[in-house]
């Protein structure tokens, strides 16, 4: 895992308040389960049918029927349920779910968001993601800044169809956090050693950044 | 109309009731809960041009990958193929049919059939190109996508332990859409890796309830394929 990353997990695990029911999505989401002491009281949904699943230590036997829905084996904490694939997503959609982190191909100032499809390149479907993105209660994106071409994922509007609208309330990247507010993108924290203007340029969208209240990480 | 007394049968003559142009609900979410022997089975009797509703494609050459591969599924209803890059190149060359649905969708709309029911009204998806593709209604002030119940002639479903009158329990991660499409479908097939005298399961235990099963068969504890996974965990 490269050190962006780690920031980008390191900075999210800050995100989690003891006591919630949390989701983690499919690719760097999922390493976050590593990032979470074990003795952190929080029970974490997979959309697959298990509420309260942990990573398995090293020396557990992996269980073949206990899998998380990104498909790694794991094992369950005390407090957890498994249960079928309607009740999950009654889980979601009627938001008992507190937090969830996604991936992102792109991310706007509207809070909408693009992670499952790019036309004639990629559609292996959507998956949980859609319900997830609209009805969880507050969704966390997590992605790298800018495209392996150094192009911008977070614009002024999504161009690729969309997961789902206005549904983000927070951005984490390698280069800051942001939030989605009413007012458009505001930066809470930048990364060390990044200034403002460095930022903005590796950024399509308009950013409100305070001076005063900006957090490093 | 299956009588109790004839549920439980061999694997063949349960699978072979099957014919060419099927729709079968197949359950499992990866691995886990997918019905690998009922699976192998329909391979070896040759079945072709049918249509599958499964949440995934598995993985190439484990459970209806072998399908897909084989050329015996003309149209795949499903929510995520992404860890089978043989199904998607199939979709991309045309061979194979694929339409996909939100995954919360996909289960509710089978769970729907399950019920009875023909459908039901849902603000998923609006605002992208899912809504685009269904039909709308207002009701008490608000627009609803009409998302119809999903049915199936045959359903393949997997469970931990059953008994011979098809009562089912399911294990860990293996529940996934198993319990749904075994209310969905016409004809219901179980396989498990026990199967019991009625009676030695407690009746408070039961997750699908033998009514809404027609055959139950008796397969070998965790294939390989069980425990073929390409993930990192």
């Amino acid at each position: 895992m490269s050190a962006d990353q780690q920031r980008i997990l390191t900075r999210a695990a800050r995100e989690v308040i003891p006591g919630q029911i949390v989701n983690l999505g499919i690719g760097l989401p999922t390493r976050l389960f590593h990032y979470l002491p074990e003795d952190l009281e929080v029970l974490v949904h997979s959309e697959n049918g298990v509420l309260g699943c942990r990573p398995r230590h090293a020396d557990e036997a992996p269980d073949y029927e206990m899998i998380d829905s990104g498909g790694a084996y794991i094992a369950t904490r005390p407090g957890a349920s498994v249960f079928d694939s309607a009740i999950s997503f009654a889980m979601i959609r009627r938001s008992r779910v507190d937090l969830t982190f996604m991936g992102a191909f792109e991310v706007d100032e509207l809070g909408n968001l693009a992670n499952w499809k790019i036309p004639g390149k990629f559609s292996p479907g959507i998956g949980g993601a859609m319900e997830l993105a609209q009805k969880v209660k507050r969704l966390v994106i997590l992605c790298s800044h800018n495209d392996k071409h150094g192009n911008a994922k977070i614009l002024q509007r999504c161009r690729l169809p969309l997961t789902a609208e206005r549904c983000v309330s927070r951005i984490i990247t390698d280069k800051a956090v942001m939030d989605v507010t009413p007012q458009g993108l505001t930066v809470v924290d930048i990364a060390e050693g990044l200034s403002v203007a460095e930022l903005r340029e590796a950024t399509d969208a308009k950013l409100i950044v305070d001076d005063a209240q900006l957090g490093r990480f | 109309m299956t009588l109790l007394y004839q549920k439980y049968r061999p694997i063949e003559e349960a699978v072979a009731a099957i014919p060419h142009g099927a729709s079968i609900m197949v359950g499992g979410f990866g691995s886990p809960g997918t019905p690998f022997a009922l699976i192998d089975e329909l391979l070896a009797q040759g079945q072709r041009d049918l249509t599958l509703i499964k949440n995934d494609a598995n993985e190439p050459g484990i459970g209806i990958g072998k399908l897909i591969e084989a050329g015996r599924v003309s149209h795949l209803i499903t929510s995520h193929i992404g860890l089978n890059r043989d199904a998607i190149a199939a979709m991309n060359r045309g061979e194979l049919h694929v339409t996909m649905h939100p995954q919360g969708l996909l289960a509710e709309k089978i769970r729907s059939a399950g019920a009875g029911h023909h459908g039901f009204l849902t603000d998923i998806g609006q605002g992208t190109e899912i809504a685009t593709r269904r039909r709308e209604i207002e009701l008490e002030g608000r627009t609803w996508g009409i998302e119809p119940a999903l049915y199936a002639d045959f359903a393949l479903v997997h469970a931990e332990r059953a008994d011979r009158y098809g009562n089912l329990i399911y294990r860990a991660t293996a529940s996934n859409f198993n319990p749904l499409m075994a209310m969905a479908a016409d004809t219901v097939i179980a396989q498990a890796y026990r199967v019991d005298e009625p009676g030695s399961l407690a009746p408070e235990s039961i997750h699908t309830p033998c009514a809404f099963v027609s055959q139950v068969v008796q397969v070998a504890p965790a294939t390989s394929e069980q425990g073929r996974r390409a993930h990192v965990g």
